[in-house]
């Protein structure tokens, strides 16, 4: 078979180059074998093997490409020679494919020293192992994922502050860590206030009602609920508690939480106490009294009236947190009997459809307070109160929607509306209802318009209701700020347009709602 | 204990390392906070995690100490001599051969090829007809390079009258000792046979030994090997696939002494001819480097560090820190490479030699990233080669500190190969290699690269558990 071969004179190309010209030569039509090599003296024997070494080819030297084409015939060969050419002269494209990402927490610190925070959102029965790496690597950690062990949990804390780290969660769906909202956080100002929170609708609630005052804050601690149970000891409430009293930058400390073990509520008390930063404690459902009694320490019963103190304590120019209760009081109860003209007689009912468990939980706390008949939930104060069936309200209902039960292969009530609408639709079938409540929890990780759906979903439960020729009354209060990517401003608008009563708090909403019904047992 | 840390990091800019819903990242990344992406995967179903050993050792203390041990070694070339001479053990009827120890009924083909050659080199076979004969006889002994501080590329073969490096390592005093590379092509390594195989041999027996033998010994210092590795990889080699760098540094190194010990310059300019035609001479110093700071590091309690990875052209073998005697292996693997002409995959013999020392020693292709020339092979990018170093981060204990990588803003190269990330991660160490032909007397046909084969590090992750 004939050989035809071209010679380029001082042209350098890496042998690996070749190596792959040569490979694609080889396979095109009619070339039973090909070479494109530097003309050094083992390259020409190694041709000379192969039957391809031609006069030409023996006559260059070690800084000449050959290119040596074995063809059946002239047409082949020409156009093989055309595409060695054509391939030496193809420029790699620039761009490549995708950047690395690191497969380990530790080799993604390992490469970035400045990485400083891990967040973990996998599935729990992985979260401990990832969240001991990232202890390990010198990094604090948001631990979204549930369904940690607390054997894990009480590990992980221990080995966190004993090595001054942060280990927020399991379950910790929202911190503000260096004005950097993670997880289900807000828009906030910068401020002297400091918040560690086992919850975290709570710990939203309370910073925006704080944002909604002007008042900022340093850092949002987030620390999962069971934080404060007596097998973990309070363990990065106390941790972030110390670092607060530290911090030159916080001036005021607001801790938020369902009423500790008693051993761990001490421990947190003497921590307040041992300080000189005044700190508001609320303990939702707690005794105040105990907290009365601590130095530095202040009680609040709601979310709402523990952001009124703290903002007052931060500098706010407000009245007293009593003063300015009482006259909101007294503005929803007048409210409340206007709204409560409007109610058929057999609707007697408060049904609250929640996104946020604490808002569920101080709603029920209200809700107790005001009201003489139970108060049922699938995430009841008291076992007593449980709903039979978390699917369907009975009497006075308050339902958290984003409890595991109604969760599993779900997104969340607070990314997705779906649910939250369908049952909105339930209840506005029930000829026993007179209230509705909701809570808008906007913000970061949050439905990008909620608003928007549950206007048009209330619109649509009018409807409904007007069949059983009653009107609904729906109230909602809206958890987020102006900074916020939906806009405190614009979801709000969006509810009343659908003449939804918007409340500037959870708290008030919840009175709002109950004051309705109680006016109509007083007329009863 | 102190809490300081918690207020230290109050008012530091974030770097967050996300790990699993990306929505969480995004909505940091919105508020223009830098975001790692670690691309997690599930672990294997039911591997441990192993933090302490049954025996008790907390296993990344020992790890550390091992790597410590292969960072902190300092090759130095200091002599050479002939082998039944110098390394431990060597006799006249010994072969050295690459990778874990086999028989020459498992050899492959050329590793076998070198063997008969070797044994016509020696003069103890007149053709390779006798010399097969003898090598299938059970009077020749075959022990493996590593068992006798040395380690060959491909077929790794030294027999006892072949001359070798001699390279002390002047933190811990061991010695570690490697031939001279013979080049490309039609040679002994690849099992290359034939009289211009045996002709260059004697040449490098009789005047190139000597000639460079001479000048070092003019040399009271050695030549600092650990320097000019770390040199090279800043110039674009590995060294392991690439020594072109090296091997100009090294001749920059030894040429005022060969220049006053020439007796003769006929002589003396072929042996600078024989070396800077010979891209790979630099092979066998990078290699006996790797093996005299890897070996310090066997011994250590308690550690899952691999000292030893190597081939025989059959068998893949490795070696840990802890249990140093011990070979794991499992079959050599098939190299994708790019084939000399008339060559194709179909000549190729499985995985073959020591020179994974080098990515067992942190270069080699856990140092991909510096060597851009070569980049074909895994894929034709600069990129793809920076990404297979970044992933050999993964698998590795440590970084190094002498070795640093240019195009990672001078990162150490990845060191120290933890077995229990391997097993964690599923990555398998990079491998960058040249390929043999199947048959005795081919020679080279081509290279490559490849992943460790799995099965070994498996096997040396269940012994590890149970120590």
């Amino acid at each position: 078979m004939p050989v035809k071969s071209i010679i380029k004179v001082g042209e350098y190309h890496d042998s690996v180059s070749l190596m792959l010209v040569a490979q694609a030569l080889s396979s095109s039509p009619g070339v039973s074998d090909a070479a494109v090599v530097m003309a050094t003296e083992a390259n020409k024997g190694i041709l000379a093997q192969a039957g391809l070494l031609d006069e030409a080819a023996s006559a260059a030297n070690s800084n000449d490409l050959v290119i040596a084409i074995s063809a059946e015939d002239e047409a082949s060969s020409t156009a093989a020679l055309q595409l060695a050419e054509t391939l030496l002269k193809a420029k790699v494209s620039a761009a490549q494919s995708g950047e690395f990402h690191p497969r380990t927490i530790h080799s993604a610190a390992a490469a970035h020293p400045e990485a400083n925070l891990a967040v973990i959102s996998i599935a729990g029965r992985y979260a401990a192992n990832e969240a001991w790496q990232a202890l390990r690597a010198g990094l604090h950690v948001l631990l979204f994922s549930d369904n940690v062990s607390l054997e894990d949990e009480i590990a992980l804390k221990k080995y966190a502050v004993d090595h001054g780290l942060l280990l927020m969660g399991p379950g910790a769906g929202t911190a503000i860590i260096n004005g950097v909202a993670l997880g289900f956080a807000n828009v906030l100002p910068a401020g002297p206030v400091g918040i560690v929170s086992a919850a975290g609708t709570g710990l939203q609630e309370v910073s925006t009602l704080l944002a909604k005052q002007g008042v900022g804050i340093t850092q949002g601690i987030g620390t999962g609920g069971r934080d404060l149970k007596e097998e973990v000891g309070g363990r990065m409430m106390l941790a972030g508690l110390r670092a607060l009293q530290a911090d030159p930058a916080t001036k005021v400390l607001l801790l938020v939480s369902k009423p500790p073990a008693a051993s761990v509520t001490e421990e947190v008390l003497d921590q307040i106490a041992s300080g000189t930063k005044p700190a508001v404690v609320c303990f939702l459902g707690g005794n105040p009294a105990i907290v009365q009694a601590v130095p530095n320490a202040v009680p609040a019963r709601t979310l709402q009236e523990a952001a009124l103190i703290t903002a007052r304590l931060a500098g706010a120019s407000l009245m007293e947190t009593a003063d300015l209760l009482k006259q909101e009081d007294q503005q929803l109860k007048a409210q409340a009997s206007s709204l409560s003209s409007r109610l058929a007689p057999e609707q007697q009912f408060l049904r609250g459809l929640f996104s946020g468990g604490t808002l569920c939980y101080e709603t029920q706390l209200i809700w107790q307070e005001l009201l003489a008949e139970a108060v049922y939930s699938n995430a009841p104060l008291r076992l007593a109160d449980k709903l039979p069936d978390s699917n369907h309200s009975q009497g006075h209902s308050a339902v958290d929607l984003g409890e595991e039960e109604f969760t599993v292969g779900r997104p969340h009530p607070m990314i997705d509306n779906d649910l939250r609408i369908r049952r909105l639709l339930q209840e506005a079938r029930d000829p026993g209802v007179a209230v509705i409540l909701l809570d808008v929890v906007i913000g970061y990780g949050a439905h990008p318009d909620p608003a928007a759906e549950l206007a048009r979903a209330v619109g649509e439960a009018r409807q409904i209701a007007a069949q059983n020729g009653h009107k609904l009354i729906v109230v909602a209060s809206v958890t987020g700020t102006s900074g916020d990517p939906q806009g405190l401003e614009k979801q709000t608008r969006l509810l009343e347009g659908a003449q939804v009563i918007v409340c500037g708090s959870n708290a008030a909403a919840a009175r709002l709602a109950a004051y309705v019904v109680q006016d109509r047992s007083d007329e009863k | 204990m102190s809490n300081s840390k918690i207020q230290d990091f109050f008012g530091k800019p974030l770097t967050i390392v996300n790990i699993g819903l990306g929505s969480m990242a995004q909505s940091v990344r919105d508020q223009g906070v830098p975001v790692l992406d670690v691309d997690w995967r599930p672990p294997t179903e039911g591997l441990p995690r192993l933090h302490t050993t049954q025996s008790g050792i907390d296993i990344d203390t020992a790890n550390a100490e091992a790597c410590r041990r292969i960072k902190s070694g300092r090759p130095v070339l200091v002599g050479m001599g002939i082998a039944r001479d110098v390394i431990p053990g060597m006799h006249a009827h010994m072969i050295l051969h690459a990778g874990p120890p086999i028989t020459w009924e498992r050899m492959c083909g050329p590793q076998r090829g070198a063997v008969i050659g070797a044994l016509v080199y020696e003069g103890m076979a007149q053709d390779e007809a006798q010399a097969e004969k003898l090598a299938a006889s059970g009077a020749i002994e075959f022990s493996p390079c590593h068992h006798h501080h040395s380690v060959g590329p491909m077929a790794g073969i030294i027999s006892a009258s072949m001359p070798v490096f001699i390279l002390e390592n002047k933190s811990f005093g061991n010695r570690a000792f490697a031939t001279q590379n013979e080049g490309l092509g039609k040679v002994l390594r690849y099992g290359g046979l034939g009289p211009e195989v045996y002709t260059r041999l004697k040449w490098m027996e009789t005047d190139l030994y000597p000639t460079l033998d001479r000048a070092l010994q003019t040399l009271p210092d050695g030549i600092d090997l650990r320097s000019l590795i770390a040199q090279a990889l800043h110039m674009g080699d590995e060294c392991h696939n690439r020594n072109r760098a090296g091997t100009s540094l090294f001749l920059r190194a030894i040429g005022p002494a060969l220049a006053r010990t020439s007796r003769d310059g006929e002589i003396l300019a072929r042996v600078i001819e024989f070396i800077d035609r010979n891209d790979h001479f630099f092979l066998n110093l990078s290699m006996p480097a790797g093996k005299a700071m890897l070996e310090p590091a066997e011994g250590v309690d308690g550690s899952s560090i691999v000292t030893v990875m190597a081939r025989n052209g059959t068998d893949f073998g490795i070696r840990l820190s802890s249990m140093p005697e011990r070979w794991f292996t499992a079959p050599a693997g098939i190299v994708q490479g790019l084939y000399f002409p008339q060559f194709t995959e179909a000549d190729a013999n499985p995985d073959i030699g020591d020179s994974t020392i080098t990515e067992t020693a942190g270069y080699g292709g856990m140092a991909m990233a510096a060597a851009p020339a070569i980049v074909k092979f895994v894929g034709g990018s600069p990129q793809l080669a920076t990404q297979t170093t970044l992933e050999m981060y993964e698998i590795t204990f440590d970084e190094h500190e002498q070795f640093t990588i240019p195009a990672l803003n001078f990162r150490g190269t990845p060191c120290g190969i933890d077995v229990r990330l391997v097993m964690e991660t599923g990555i398998l160490p990079q491998i960058n290699t040249g390929i043999a032909h199947k048959n005795p007397g081919v020679g080279m046909v081509g290279a490559g690269i490849l992943r460790a084969p799995e099965a070994c590090f498996r096997e040396a992750f269940d012994a590890f558990q149970r120590i």
